[in-house]
């Protein structure tokens, strides 16, 4: 028979302050769970957003990234000629000749300068991205020193915000429109006309050449038939393919910081949970006894304890979680390493997240009552009922 | 002396909660040390940097060329003393896991603006005769196992293709916290190749190395320096090797500062572990303090017994993850090979953790001493536990 779940929770309530404190520190372990997988969802999720699958992106061969890559004018035309690219709706194909670039600018709170991708787009080039929509102002118009700012880079950096003005290049852009590309990578991205950044910066390459597949299922064929070209230096990838790429090592050095983080921290909290439970077998070794001689089984002493245990990594766990959902309001901005230039992306809860850390929580609980559960199950029942 | 005799029973009569408690002290102030370490490697480039260089940059980004030809404009600026230059090579050696910083530098002067990487001069003489030679640092020669006269082949991402370097110097840090995780070669090499492969893209140099007659000239040296190249097409911007340094860093802010909450949170973790085990042991003792009180100890007394019980504890848990801290620092740093340039730890390191156990141990009797303090004694004597 098993020992009514009423006995435990008027135990963990009966000693409040205790339990508060364990509970509290397996918080803050979930808490620093919990955000660490937020963190990497959201920038998984950012960069998942801004590829898309039918969009095919030709850098120069082992480049790795748009800024270090170059494509002469010569090669980009002949990408621009294959016959897999789409047609848009008003005739063109939709393919865009880019020039991505770096320029410093300084964050509206401190001042300090950081890398901003700006990204000089061919007239077709808007069309490739349909998650970018414009929240202020209007679009560029091609052939004039205008620019759209990415919302995020708009909110922190100066003469980011509609009609400012940013200067590089030797020439003032004025800012005429602001857009939302849906939390992707754009967002932390500049844009304008690519000749008039091309001629501003003096660079006669471009620097990545876009298109998207009428068919997505040539991929396979164009790519084939680009990277074995002799007149092209190129590498082929998707679009999705190619971002995921972009952040693989500032999300890879999340994961692996955060997981061991969070690890070494469960041990602070496990013991914490032991220390509390073997105490509480300790002041009821009496109560064990009573319980035992009136024909409670070894299985339901160890089942009463090993659930109150659990019980209080659950408590610890919602807690911890429900303060990581305010997490949910916070965007971090940094520079991703691998493309040199600043990308901001926010925590991201999701449903997987909620049952991994439901999971650790319930882990920790288990971990750490254990062995006191055991002790308390194998009291013998004489000396037990003589405990004072 | 029976006070802390006292203490020390206390301390001792649950061995197994006192053992646990101080386990868990030991890894979190491990914790707490190691996450510091890392956010002083952070700031180690820029710590290391002397305020006497002066670097010179494009002013639209690093990611910009300069000009071969303003190294003379540069030279004849009042109040500099010399002048080197170096690109940014950005290959990848092998995989892309291998990562260390190369630079295509100008040798000579070059090295005789970084005192701090000691070179064997027979090595030198031997790099400066070889075009294709390299100068690697201690940590890559001892990581890859590179020896003098080895080949080390590098896969260019913004210089395209294959490049061989031959090894022919392996320099060593004068301070510990020099940067021996750096590769150079011969900027002739670089600029001798791309002029034949791509060449827009030869006579250009990253940055301007810039060594200057006296550190107080720096703030001056720069202006003049930017505005001589006001209104080029290539416009400059001159700060010290620190702030260059230290702007990266504010780029990465963010981890950083993440970084450093997450290291203060394991101090409360293990603060609410430690106040729960000390609430513990003064409940079950409360009869005790009553007995005490009788006998005619005061409020102090036993708020000092609790007190000093939970200092030990601390300070034995707290000792313990210090030691450890630098062994465990050593393999941390070996293991994550060259992403920390220098991976050491500091005293300031040590000083916060020594303060954090003792806010640790403090914060934890407080609420027990206090009760302890106050209890009546016939309340004490009729608690049964």
């Amino acid at each position: 028979m098993a020992i009514p779940l009423s006995y435990t929770f008027r135990n963990l309530w009966a000693r409040k302050v205790t339990t508060v404190l364990t509970a509290g520190g397996m918080a803050l372990v979930v808490f620093v769970f919990a955000t660490v997988l937020m963190l990497e969802e959201g920038l998984r999720k950012t960069l998942v957003e801004t590829g898309s699958y039918d969009n095919v992106v030709v850098i120069r061969r082992s480049s790795q990234t748009e800024v270090q890559s170059g494509v002469d004018r010569t090669q980009a035309s002949i990408v621009e000629t294959q016959p897999e690219i789409a047609i848009g709706g008003n005739g063109a194909k939709q393919v865009s000749k880019e020039s991505v670039v770096l320029v410093n600018l300084n964050k509206r709170e401190t001042n300090a300068p950081s890398n901003v991708m700006v990204r000089g787009v061919s007239p077709s080039g808007i069309a490739l991205r349909p998650q970018v929509r414009m929240i202020e102002g209007r679009m560029f118009r091609a052939g004039s020193s205008e620019i759209v700012t990415g919302k995020s880079i708009a909110e922190r950096f100066h003469g980011a915000r509609l009609g400012e003005t940013l200067r590089f290049g030797a020439r003032d852009w004025t800012v005429v429109g602001v857009f939302d590309s849906g939390k992707s990578g754009f967002d932390s991205e500049v844009w304008g006309d690519a000749d008039q950044l091309m001629q501003s910066f003096r660079r006669p390459v471009y620097s990545s050449v876009i298109f998207k597949l009428a068919d997505i299922g040539t991929f396979d064929a164009v790519k084939t038939r680009l990277e074995s070209d002799q007149r092209l230096t190129v590498e082929v990838k998707r679009e999705t393919a190619f971002y995921a790429e972009q952040s693989q090592m500032l999300a890879n050095f999340i994961k692996y910081l955060g997981l061991t983080l969070s690890i070494i921290f469960s041990i602070g909290a496990v013991i914490g949970a032991m220390i509390t439970m073997y105490a509480s077998v300790a002041s009821r070794t009496a109560e064990i006894g009573t319980l035992r001689a009136l024909g409670f089984r070894q299985r339901s002493i160890l089942g009463a304890f090993l659930f109150e245990s659990v019980l209080l990594g659950l408590v610890g766990g919602a807690i911890g979680l429900f303060m990581a959902t305010f997490m949910q309001f916070f965007t971090i901005s940094t520079m991703n390493w691998q493309s040199f230039s600043e990308l901001a992306f926010s925590f991201t809860l999701n449903a997987s997240i909620i049952l991994k850390t439901a999971i650790f929580a319930l882990l920790m609980g288990v971990i750490g009552g254990f062995l006191p559960s055991v002790r308390a199950a194998k009291l013998n029942i004489v000396d037990a009922l003589r405990a004072t | 002396m029976y006070l802390i005799k006292l203490v020390f029973r206390n301390a001792l009569r649950h061995k197994l909660r006192t053992a646990l408690t101080v386990l868990g002290l030991v890894v979190a102030v491990l914790a707490f040390g190691l996450l510091q370490t890392v956010v002083h490697a952070w700031y180690a480039g820029a710590e290391a940097a002397s305020s006497t260089r002066l670097i010179t940059r494009n002013s639209i980004s690093l990611v910009f060329p300069l000009p071969l030809t303003y190294n003379e404009k540069i030279r004849q600026l009042p109040g500099v003393r010399s002048v080197s230059y170096a690109n940014w090579f950005g290959g990848v050696y092998i995989t892309e896991k291998n990562f260390f910083p190369q630079f295509a530098i100008e040798p000579r002067s070059y090295f005789t603006l970084y005192p701090e990487y000691l070179i064997p001069p027979e090595q030198l003489r031997d790099f400066l005769r070889d075009r294709r030679g390299a100068v690697i640092g201690r940590k890559i020669a001892d990581i890859h196992g590179l020896k003098v006269g080895d080949i080390a082949p590098i896969r260019g991402t913004i210089f395209p293709g294959n490049w061989e370097f031959v090894v022919r110097a392996i320099y060593d840090g004068a301070e510990a916290n020099t940067d021996t995780s750096q590769f150079f070669f011969h900027w002739d090499y670089l600029n001798e190749t791309m002029k034949k492969t791509v060449p827009r893209r030869a006579n250009q140099v990253g940055v301007y190395v810039i060594g200057l007659t006296s550190a107080d000239r720096a703030a001056e040296v720069a202006q003049a320096l930017d505005a001589t190249f006001r209104n080029s097409l290539a416009e400059t911007l001159t700060e010290t090797e620190k702030a260059f340094q230290l702007s990266f860093v504010a780029m990465t802010e963010a981890i950083v500062v993440a970084i450093r909450i997450v290291s203060f949170l394991v101090i409360f973790i293990i603060l609410a572990v430690m106040a729960n085990t000390m609430a513990m042991t003064a409940r079950e003792r409360v009869a005790e303090y009553a007995t005490l009180k009788a006998l005619g100890f005061g409020p102090w007394f036993l708020a000092s017994l609790i007190a000093g019980e939970s200092l030990a504890i601390a300070l034995v848990g707290g000792l313990l993850g210090i030691v450890c801290t630098y062994p465990v620092a050593h393999e941390f740093g070996r293991a994550m090979g060259t992403l920390f340039k220098v991976f050491e730890v500091s005293n300031e390191t040590v000083w916060m953790q020594l303060a954090a156990i003792v806010i640790v141990g403090t914060v934890a009797a407080v609420a027990p001493a206090t009760r302890a303090a106050r209890v009546r004694i016939v309340d004490g004597l009729r608690n049964i536990g």
